[in-house]
């Protein structure tokens, strides 16, 4: 149960290997924080992470986590609480970035990128939510993208997964309401880590940490959507309305 | 033909998201009104539902999170102050848990009737009070409310009521004082009445200018009288550190009121002058607002002022006089923060008061008390030394990590928490507070063995599994 000050005793990332998400935990870590999950596809690629934040009397641990199996994900969650009692935060930050120009050769591997980045959020998502509601309390993060505020020709792939994701977690913070728990939608621009490592950055690009703190600060203040940076809620305002044939021309990588 | 319509049409059970009074932490749970006839029932169906439990739920001003439980069943049980049963050769009485000491003292101070101790507000039930071990101005002298009780019925997990004293069940008596709900649900208790004369206190009050004053005075002067308390400034630094405003009172006898005032000597008011809007989107309670309102109130007390005249609401509930003050805190809430330090370690005291003046939190009601001796509640706060109470808007910048500091210099102290105030501190903090949890916990669970009681302050501080 978190604290009065939104401190969590208890949370599990999804996409134990992701920067943004092992950052928004590190943010997490408190005198109140008691255990750490990290979930991941390969449980030892978590190890540095495991070291570095199980101590001063944490106790994390990695395990198996396939975003692909939708089937198994009810039992996946279960599992977890039975391990260690109510979720406080669970962050869902795993996700598949691609090439655009690899994915127009190989629909194949766009269905798959896809399914993970949409399909499998959906089910863990409900998964979680299903949990949090037995609990009567918990926050459920999810990493979004303004690559789906207006998907862009340079990676419709990818950005049309982060739109139907976005979709997903804001409708799913709405049925929540009333319920104690709640879902905040993160919507970060380019973002330096090691899944964009080598890719030219867009303007208001940001890092881990600055992400990690506007979600945490996001969390504490009980907001629903947060922009990292802040400033891109006004751009997109903007650029949401602008007519087609000029978006299609600006410089947004 | 159709059914006829149930003798009591109480609300059906709903989905509820409930805070405490800081208007922090919700957590959502089925609530559900039970009178005495039908709790048992209803425990019972609901622990066969889920394995989140029940909690009994009073009137929802513990601060943190003692009176909920999250994905479980919260329970508000029906009390009506009328049926008070007064034993005037014993001056004990026989009151439902479910009643509120606002109805109670409605009725039996115009009988010339006090409660053994009132905390700062009236707006707590009986079971509550019990839950909570509550304690109030007296307890340098009086103890807490858990001593004034002769003897209690508690609804336990298997369905039965036992009834339990410091003579019968002694252990379970004492784990249920103090025991945040978590050994069953008390349905009533005979309770030690004090006899009044009026309905008026008398009060001594002196201003202190800083921090040594206060306490010396304090030192020198509660002793001698029924009740004290010391409200500080924590706005005030430097020199003025510590300036407070120390009110020792006693009940008023008759030849101490006024010729008019004794006509109706037991008269009892206790009203609300006015409500705090729900919507109150901005926090009027910062620095700025609390400095300019305890410069004008330490300034406008006089150094000293001897025999005045008081109203029980005056002295005992100042607070109470604004319904839902709790609002002015804004959306985000606030904390309330409650040690003690013990006798000897007035050291750590200082340090802690230092530190919360210098940061600049804004506490709006800052009290100091002495206390005097424990009870034998295994978990019950009280124990002789000095606590300190404050509040402090729950959005304030950097003080959760000034509290976990602060909580070290308690601990260290051989200092504690108070368990009914708190909202952020650790299990690991508690079990250094409370030596005997453990056996609290041998006895809870020897009750309770399968989980029936169950909260979300049980499970966030490692009271219960």
């Amino acid at each position: 149960m978190q604290n009065s000050f939104g401190e969590p005793q208890t949370v599990l990332l999804l996409g134990g290997t992701s920067d943004i998400g092992v950052a928004i935990v590190r943010r997490l870590v408190t005198p109140t924080l008691q255990k750490v999950v990290l979930a991941c596809r390969n449980p030892a690629d978590a190890s540095a992470s495991i070291a570095e934040l199980g101590v001063d009397g944490v106790s994390a641990t990695a395990v198996a986590f396939d975003a692909t199996d939708s089937a198994r994900h009810a039992a996946f969650v279960d599992d977890v609480v039975a391990e260690v009692g109510d979720l406080d935060v669970v962050v869902m930050a795993f996700g598949v970035l691609g090439e655009q120009a690899d994915f127009d050769d190989d629909p194949a591997a766009a269905a798959s990128a896809v399914t993970v980045n949409y399909t499998g959020a959906v089910s863990i998502g409900l998964a979680v939510a299903s949990q949090l509601r037995r609990q009567g309390h918990g926050h459920l993060v999810v990493l979004s993208s303004v690559a789906g505020e207006r998907v862009r020709a340079s990676n419709f792939v990818y950005g049309s997964s982060k739109a139907g994701l976005d979709g997903f977690a804001q409708g799913l913070g709405d049925s929540l309401v009333g319920s104690g728990a709640s879902v905040l939608v993160v919507r970060p621009g380019f973002v330096h880590s090691s899944m964009t490592e080598g890719m030219k950055p867009t303007p208001f690009a940001s890092t881990p940490e600055s992400v990690a703190e506007v979600t945490v600060k996001g969390l504490r203040a009980g907001r629903r959507t947060v922009w990292s940076p802040g400033i891109l809620r006004f751009v997109f305002m903007v650029l949401r309305h602008i007519p087609g044939p000029i978006f299609r021309k600006l410089p947004l990588g | 033909m159709t059914e006829p319509a149930p003798p009591h049409s109480e609300p059906p059970p709903r989905l509820t998201e409930l805070t405490g009074w800081g208007r922090t932490a919700p957590s959502a749970a089925c609530v559900v009104a039970v009178d005495a006839d039908t709790v048992a029932d209803t425990v019972a169906m609901a622990h066969k539902g889920s394995d989140r439990g029940v909690l009994a739920r009073g009137m929802g001003r513990s601060y943190g999170d003692a009176a909920q439980n999250g994905g479980g069943v919260v329970m508000r049980l029906a009390g009506v102050a009328e049926d008070v049963v007064i034993d005037p050769a014993a001056h004990t009485m026989r009151v439902g848990a479910g009643v509120s000491v606002d109805d109670l003292l409605r009725v039996i101070v115009p009988r010339g009737y006090f409660v053994p101790v009132t905390a700062g507000t009236r707006f707590i039930t009986i079971g509550g009070a019990i839950a909570s071990d509550i304690h109030g101005k007296n307890h340098h002298r009086e103890g807490s409310f858990g001593n004034h009780v002769r003897e209690l019925s508690l609804l336990l997990a298997d369905g039965s009521v036992a009834v339990i004293s410091p003579t019968v069940r002694p252990e379970l008596f004492w784990a249920t004082i103090g025991g945040m709900g978590l050994t069953g649900i008390v349905l009533d208790a005979t309770i030690n009445l004090i006899p009044i004369e009026t309905s008026r206190c008398i009060v001594d009050t002196i201003r202190a200018d800083d921090l040594d004053e206060v306490m010396v005075a304090m030192e020198e002067g509660d002793d001698r009288y029924r009740y004290a308390v010391a409200w500080i400034d924590l706005m005030a630094k430097g020199r003025h550190l510590g300036r407070s405003i120390l009110a020792h009172g006693e009940h008023a006898t008759l030849e101490q009121l006024s010729s008019k005032e004794r006509d109706a000597p037991l008269l009892y008011r206790a009203g609300i002058i006015a409500d705090v809007p729900p919507v109150f989107p901005i926090s009027a309670m910062n620095r700025a607002t609390i400095k300019v309102f305890n410069e004008v109130w330490f300034r406008k007390v006089p150094k000293r002022r001897d025999a005045e005249l008081q109203s029980i609401p005056e002295y005992f509930h100042p607070l109470d006089m604004i319904g839902a003050w709790n609002r002015v805190y804004g959306p985000r809430g606030f904390v309330q923060y409650q040690i003690l330090i013990p006798y000897g370690e007035e050291r750590a005291l200082r340090v802690v008061i230092e530190r919360l003046a210098s940061s600049g939190a804004a506490s709006f009601v800052t009290v100091l008390k002495r206390f005097g001796s424990a009870n034998p509640a295994p978990l019950s706060f009280p124990a002789p030394g000095w606590t300190l109470t404050l509040d402090i808007p729950a959005g304030t910048k950097g003080l959760s990590a000034m509290l976990h500091e602060l909580d070290h210099i308690v601990l260290d102290a051989g200092g504690r928490h108070y368990m009914a105030k708190d909202s952020h501190t650790t299990p690991a903090a508690i079990r250094r507070g409370y030596p005997r949890l453990a056996e609290w916990q041998a006895v809870r669970n020897g009750v309770d063995p399968d989980g029936v009681w169950q909260s979300d302050l049980g499970r966030r501080l490692g009271l219960i599994d």
